[in-house]
């Protein structure tokens, strides 16, 4: 940008061109996919056999949508995703906000315990199985709370929320102890409404997170229908068609129904129901992000 | 800042006179009560990262167990190392770790390279509105699931309908659509473009912000000089994004064996089992599966341990030579 006051050189304008050409592609490259899916999703499921569908539906209907949210198991998995995203999110900033203040407080003892102990779980982790057993031993599996409690704390969100919270003014948190507020009102009158844009962007980590998780579902809970999240279920029905017989456990569940009726258009239906609520939250939350992300990969 | 200080020296010097254990419990329980709001909002987490991060390592004594989950932990078996000696000695063992490392290796260096590029590029495009466009298209992928984006690959690659088939057979490069997800030479590099696609525009964002610091006069010393774009990029760019590029470099490195079983789980299918397995799947299927929680664990631990050893490597090669460090 800064470029534009000189002339610019032959070299520049080649450049120019093969730059422009360049991100045209990567911009196709991107959108594409997510604009057959949608076309695919929008077209009559018989005639999709045929193929040949690549941005417009031949046949355009509703039916697919119609289909889909018919099946119980889809309606089930929506709600359980549904209140995951909402419930994990809120306990996850308000657990690393918390943890933040408190080791962003020069004068907090338990500061330097506290720090070491978080970072380290970032290089380390006991692994797949003992984590299984530990589940098991706390009676978290076949439960709704296997979802959100064992991530609720990541050492990465506490650590860009601290980061935040150091570029504030002390002088905010002496004032306020002088007028007599003790730590929990400074954290919740004073840190809490100046840390919006840093727990934005957490929220948004952690919201597409636990919007996005399908295999503690299938690692705990795969048999317990009314737990089942949507990302299991579009796991369960993509991969039964793709592997021929099946991800499913019995003959009676939506994945095997499911394909059994129509396979392309509805398994693309379903895909767009699972990606579109990211889609309508993500552009709001950009300019949070990118900042967030940004402090995160300096300070952590 | 200073008024607490300035308490906590108040403090300190009432009580110096007499430096007695009895007056040293007491300034701590002072400072305690002083600050129970503190330990209030932090101590309940503390427990709850020990419970969910520090337990499971616990687990890890299973590895030298023939373990057996009905019983408890006194009655367990102790058998040494006989499950990483039956690991060790099991053929696909090498054949997963072969897999693990192959991946991980693509992954590192496409997931590192090509993102540096296209922020370069990015940052050259001189359209404001298109800059912005192809930024935030960009990103949309990573916030897709791995099995929205699994779906989606294998609807791209297959034989019918799929774009990528179309292309080239109307291009008369091939005469028959190529059957991709069921040829397993092909799987590592199929994970290693998906990844690339989802990830690309999301690790760019580091890079584009780093590139954003670099001081302008730079360039318009350089253009006087007569230095053309590419040489400005070559000169400017890349060395003033280097702190970032190694910072992201030794991180990367940490976690490459470590790289999940997620894209490997959800694109991999019975056919392609020999080149899609990797660690991490190989506990999950001989491990929990199976029920043999010893040699699961076994695996685990190899895992971790290669990880750990790595990072360090990693971190002391480049104190060595860049005088740059993450720890």
């Amino acid at each position: 940008m800064a470029n534009k006051a000189f002339n610019a050189t032959r070299g520049d304008k080649v450049f120019d061109i093969f730059n422009i050409l360049a991100m045209t592609l990567v911009l196709i490259v991107t959108l594409y996919p997510f604009l057959n899916v949608l076309a695919i999703s929008l077209n009559n499921s018989t005639d999709t056999v045929r193929g040949g569908i690549y941005l417009w539906p031949r046949e355009f209907t509703l039916q697919n949508y119609k289909t889909i949210f018919q099946y119980e198991g889809l309606l089930q998995g929506l709600q359980v995703s549904i209140l995951r995203t909402i419930v994990g999110t809120l306990l996850g900033l308000i657990s690393s906000s918390m943890i933040a203040f408190t080791l962003s407080r020069p004068d907090f003892k338990l500061r330097k315990f506290v720090s070491t102990a978080l970072a380290l779980t970032m290089y380390f982790s006991g692994g797949l199985i003992p984590v299984y057993i530990l589940m098991r031993d706390l009676n978290l599996i076949g439960t709704f709370w296997v979802y959100v409690l064992p991530g609720m704390i990541s050492a990465f969100n506490v650590f860009i929320i601290r980061s935040f919270i150091d570029g504030l003014p002390y002088a905010l948190q002496e004032s306020a102890k002088l007028d007599g507020a003790n730590d929990f009102k400074i954290y919740y009158k004073i840190i809490l409404p100046l840390c919006k844009p840093v727990l934005a962007t957490i929220a948004l980590f952690l919201a597409v997170g636990q919007w996005n998780a399908w295999f503690d579902t299938y690692l705990y809970n795969g048999s317990k229908a009314h737990l089942t999240t949507l990302q299991y279920e579009l796991m369960k029905v993509l991969q039964s068609t793709q592997q021929g017989s099946g991800a499913g456990r019995n003959a009676n569940d939506m994945a095997q129904q499911m394909t059994q009726i129509s396979p392309e258009s509805i398994k693309m239906a379903i895909t767009i129901v699972v990606t579109v609520p990211i889609l309508i939250v993500y552009p709001f939350l950009q300019k949070y992000f990118v900042g967030g992300m940004t402090l995160g990969a300096v300070k952590a | 800042m200073e008024t607490l200080t300035e308490k906590s020296a108040s403090a300190k010097k009432s009580s110096d006179p007499n430096p007695s254990t009895q007056k040293r419990r007491n300034r701590i329980w002072d400072s305690m009560k002083q600050q129970k709001y503190l330990y209030l909002m932090s101590l309940p987490f503390v427990v709850w990262v020990f419970v969910f991060n520090y337990l499971p390592l616990w687990g890890w004594t299973m590895a030298f167990q023939n373990y057996k989950p009905a019983r408890s932990f006194g009655d367990q078996e102790w058998v040494g190392f006989k499950h990483f000696v039956e690991l060790f000695s099991d053929d696909r063992f090498y054949l997963v770790l072969r897999n693990t490392l192959a991946m991980s290796l693509m992954g590192l260096v496409i997931g590192f390279i090509v993102p540096i590029f296209f922020a370069i590029l990015l940052n050259e495009m001189r359209g404001m509105f298109f800059k912005r466009a192809v930024q935030t298209v960009s990103y949309l992928p990573h916030f897709v699931s791995w099995v929205v984006v699994a779906g989606i690959i294998t609807k791209m690659l297959s034989t019918d309908g799929g774009i990528i088939n179309d292309i080239l057979v109307n291009l008369n490069i091939i005469d028959q659509p190529i059957q991709f997800m069921a040829k397993g030479n092909l799987f590592w590099y199929i994970v290693t473009a998906s990844d690339m696609w989802k990830e690309t525009g999301w690790n760019a964002i580091i890079y584009l912000a780093a590139i954003t610091g670099i001081d302008q006069e730079l360039y318009e010393a350089s253009r006087v000089d007569g230095a053309n774009r590419w040489r400005q990029m070559w000169h400017i760019t890349l060395p003033g994004i280097r702190t970032t590029i190694s910072v992201l470099f030794i991180m990367s490195i940490g976690h490459l064996i470590s790289i999940g079983f997620e894209k490997q789980f959800l694109l991999g299918n019975s056919l392609v089992t020999d080149y899609s397995e990797v660690l991490d799947l190989y506990a999950l299927n001989y491990g929990l599966n199976m029920g043999r929680f010893s040699y699961g664990t076994a695996i685990g631990i190899f895992n971790s341990v290669v990880s750990i050893i790595l990072l360090f490597t990693a971190n002391g090669l480049f104190k060595k030579f860049t005088k740059e460090s993450i720890m």
